[in-house]
């Protein structure tokens, strides 16, 4: 098993037919992602590289039962267009566009509560990939194998960094995902933890936070009390200065809430081992997969 | 972005919240026209983001022409804790009865805009907060339903105001919502907002952040400046679309993705070092950019070496040696570089650059290790 994505997964992508979206979404497919649709208003009858594109969303789930979007439009249409996805039943939405407006993001955040059905990851992400069976979004997926352990993650990059860390120690992956480093991401570390902790596959679960807000704090109370599986945690921040916006929108430290040394007490204190670098974190992995088979 | 005092006053007046009338100056000229035409006693403001700018000189009342001269005269150009005023704000002396406090933050943590209101004003709402918790009304707005009257009335009622300001300060702090949500704040503060013996409210001061991400809804925000706040650094390579954010220490750091070098200064950090810079090259750099930032960084005359950190996912690693060769044929850098490239097209990457042989560069296999390369080089 995996989550979220896999080989039931039906992918319509919004902004297909734009040069990012095309080349993101071919790299999906190419990689054996279901890829069935694509939406572009305007653009409805053309298709891009064989794969058939809508004005709608309503008509690319009628037409071709996608069930997964991937949202790869600029800012300023980004929310309308994850709005429209979840309108048209589409069950999961993958925000990766970047910049959203913070208001936007919450009308959406408010309104998707609304709908038990529907779920978003983002934006601001990078995606999710579940290896050998499906890629959403622009994870690099050729460093990845399958394996258990399970990535949720606020960065990109770092999740790359981590991952390669893992793999390095000879670690596979469930499903890696990335909830983005907005303010308002529409699925926190809770959420995804929680789907962790419910996988077959996944015997290890691996968090990178970093600083700014209090999901990691929120995610230390979820692990002590629902969480059976071990989980290992990096901050990234420790050294960033207070009141500056460290490039993610949502990491800012402002007084002394949202700092790295909180988060690591927070968690640390709820039993989470924290990694103070991408590599300490594939040394805990490693340590606890051995005490596993023993 | 954080706006002046005047900014955040014009932005509550277009809105109908009640400001005390004023005038921007950026000489003492400009300033002493201001006073004459707003009427003395009038208020001379320095108009830089730091608290307690009045307890530091940068605040002084006006009552005839030649009092204006010497306040404006001695606050423009003034230092206040680092920023040095480049702009005042004359502005009418307001008559002050009681001193409440409001704002409305945009609440991560609960996915909704929070109301406060308290009738401590005029002074740090951080210590009345620890001090007297009670004496702040708060209330969550649900922003699909929007601010009612009724969430006017409970935080008047909940926070003690006096009786006749009850509607009053439910009606102020309605527009209060209605400017938070159209011009996309992330904050509004008014500190206070005062009553006038004729039983009139009034924002004698304005605190407003704006998000970012927003600012293409609103061009006019967009284009106001602030000179005294941004460091030169920062200004050019805002100026080149590069999120820089500038540091003490004297490693300059280039990396892609906002966790990926959040992380490269702490490992940096951790292994002794410490960094000049925060770069984000941002997702899929092309070459051009990096030759930007690579200038960004070099302008910083702290920085002994640099460090680039790059893990591909839409950042081609060719690109980013493309660029770094560009760079050293365009600038010829004296500094040594520590170079670590992984993830898409890094073979290629580590090709050109091993083929270009450039001096003083080095590369190295893994972040741990550039990290101790890039520190060593630079003792």
């Amino acid at each position: 098993m995996s989550i979220l994505v896999d080989e039931n997964t039906k992918l319509c992508v919004s902004g297909i037919t734009g040069r990012e979206g095309t080349f993101h979404a071919m790299n999906n497919k190419r990689y054996g992602t279901n890829l069935v649709s694509g939406v572009t208003p305007g653009k409805g009858g053309q298709d891009v590289e064989g794969t058939p594109v809508f004005n709608t969303f309503h008509d690319a789930v009628a037409e071709t039962g996608a069930n997964t979007a991937m949202i790869f439009v600029p800012p300023r249409f980004a929310a309308d267009s994850i709005l429209e996805a979840e309108d048209a039943g589409i069950a999961l939405v993958i925000a990766i566009t970047e910049g959203i407006p913070a208001h936007d993001e919450l009308r959406v955040y408010n309104h998707l509560l609304g709908n038990p059905d529907c779920r978003l990851i983002g934006p601001n992400c990078p995606g999710i990939l579940s290896p050998g069976k499906a890629n959403v979004g622009i994870i690099p997926a050729s460093f990845f194998k399958e394996g258990n352990v399970g990535v949720v993650s606020r960065s990109g990059t770092l999740t790359y960094q981590i991952g390669n860390e893992l793999a390095q120690s000879g670690f596979g992956n469930s499903s890696i995902v990335g909830i983005g480093g907005d303010p308002v991401p529409g699925s926190s570390f809770i959420d995804i933890i929680e789907l962790f902790e419910a996988d077959d596959e996944t015997e290890l679960i691996v968090m990178a936070g970093e600083i700014g807000g209090s999901a990691e704090e929120e995610a230390a109370e979820f692990i002590a009390e629902h969480v059976s599986k071990p989980v290992v945690a990096y901050i990234a921040g420790f050294t960033a200065p207070p009141g500056k916006t460290m490039g993610h929108a949502g990491a800012i430290v402002s007084g002394t809430a949202g700092t790295a040394a909180a988060k690591q007490e927070a968690l640390e204190s709820k039993g989470v081992r924290v990694g103070r670098t991408p590599t300490e974190v594939a040394q805990l992995a490693a340590e606890i997969a051995g005490s596993l088979k023993a | 972005m954080d706006l002046l005092e005047y900014q955040g006053k014009q932005l509550f007046a277009r809105h109908g919240i009640p400001v005390p009338e004023g005038r921007p100056a950026t000489t003492v000229d400009e300033a002493l026209d201001a006073a004459d035409a707003i009427g003395y006693p009038c208020v001379v403001k320095a108009q830089v983001q730091i608290g307690g700018r009045g307890k530091l000189g940068g605040i002084k009342v006006a009552n005839d022409k030649s009092e204006a001269r010497e306040h404006a005269s001695n606050i423009l150009g003034m230092d206040i804790r680092g920023l040095t005023v480049h702009e005042v704000w004359i502005e009418e002396a307001s008559q002050i009865e009681a001193e409440y406090y409001c704002s409305i933050v945009f609440d991560r943590a609960a996915k909704a805009p929070l109301v406060m209101l308290s009738t401590k004003g005029g002074m740090d709402i951080e210590a009345v907060a620890e001090e007297d918790p009670d004496a702040i009304a708060t209330l969550h707005v649900d922003p699909l339903l929007g601010f009612q009257d009724f969430h006017g009335r409970r935080l008047a009622f909940d926070a003690g105001i006096a009786d006749d300001l009850i509607r009053p300060t439910g009606a102020m702090l309605a527009k209060l919502y209605e400017a938070f949500v159209a011009e996309d704040a992330m904050l509004v503060e008014v500190n206070p907002l005062i009553v006038t013996p004729e039983r009139k409210l009034r924002a004698l001061d304005a605190k407003v952040t704006l998000d970012d991400n927003a600012l293409f809804r609103h061009p006019d925000s967009a284009a106001l400046r602030n000179p005294s706040a941004e460091d030169p650094q920062e200004q050019m390579a805002k100026e080149r679309g590069l999120t820089y954010v500038k540091l003490d220490g004297d490693i300059g750091i280039l990396g892609n993705g906002a966790g990926l070098v959040m992380s490269t200064l702490d490992v940096v950090a951790q292994v002794g070092g410490s960094p000049a810079n925060f770069l984000d090259a941002g997702g899929g750099s092309k070459a051009d950019a990096i030759v930007s930032a690579v200038e960004v960084i070099l302008s910083d005359d702290k920085v002994k070496a640099v460090l680039f950190n790059i893990f591909g996912g839409i950042t081609r690693c060719d690109e980013v040696a493309k660029g770094l060769i560009e760079a050293f044929d365009q600038i010829k850098p004296t500094v040594p570089f520590v170079v670590r490239l992984d993830g898409t097209n890094d073979k290629e990457g580590r090709a050109l650059l091993a083929e270009a042989n450039l001096p003083n560069v080095h590369t190295e296999a893994t972040m741990l290790g550039a990290a101790e390369k890039v520190v060593e080089l630079a003792r």
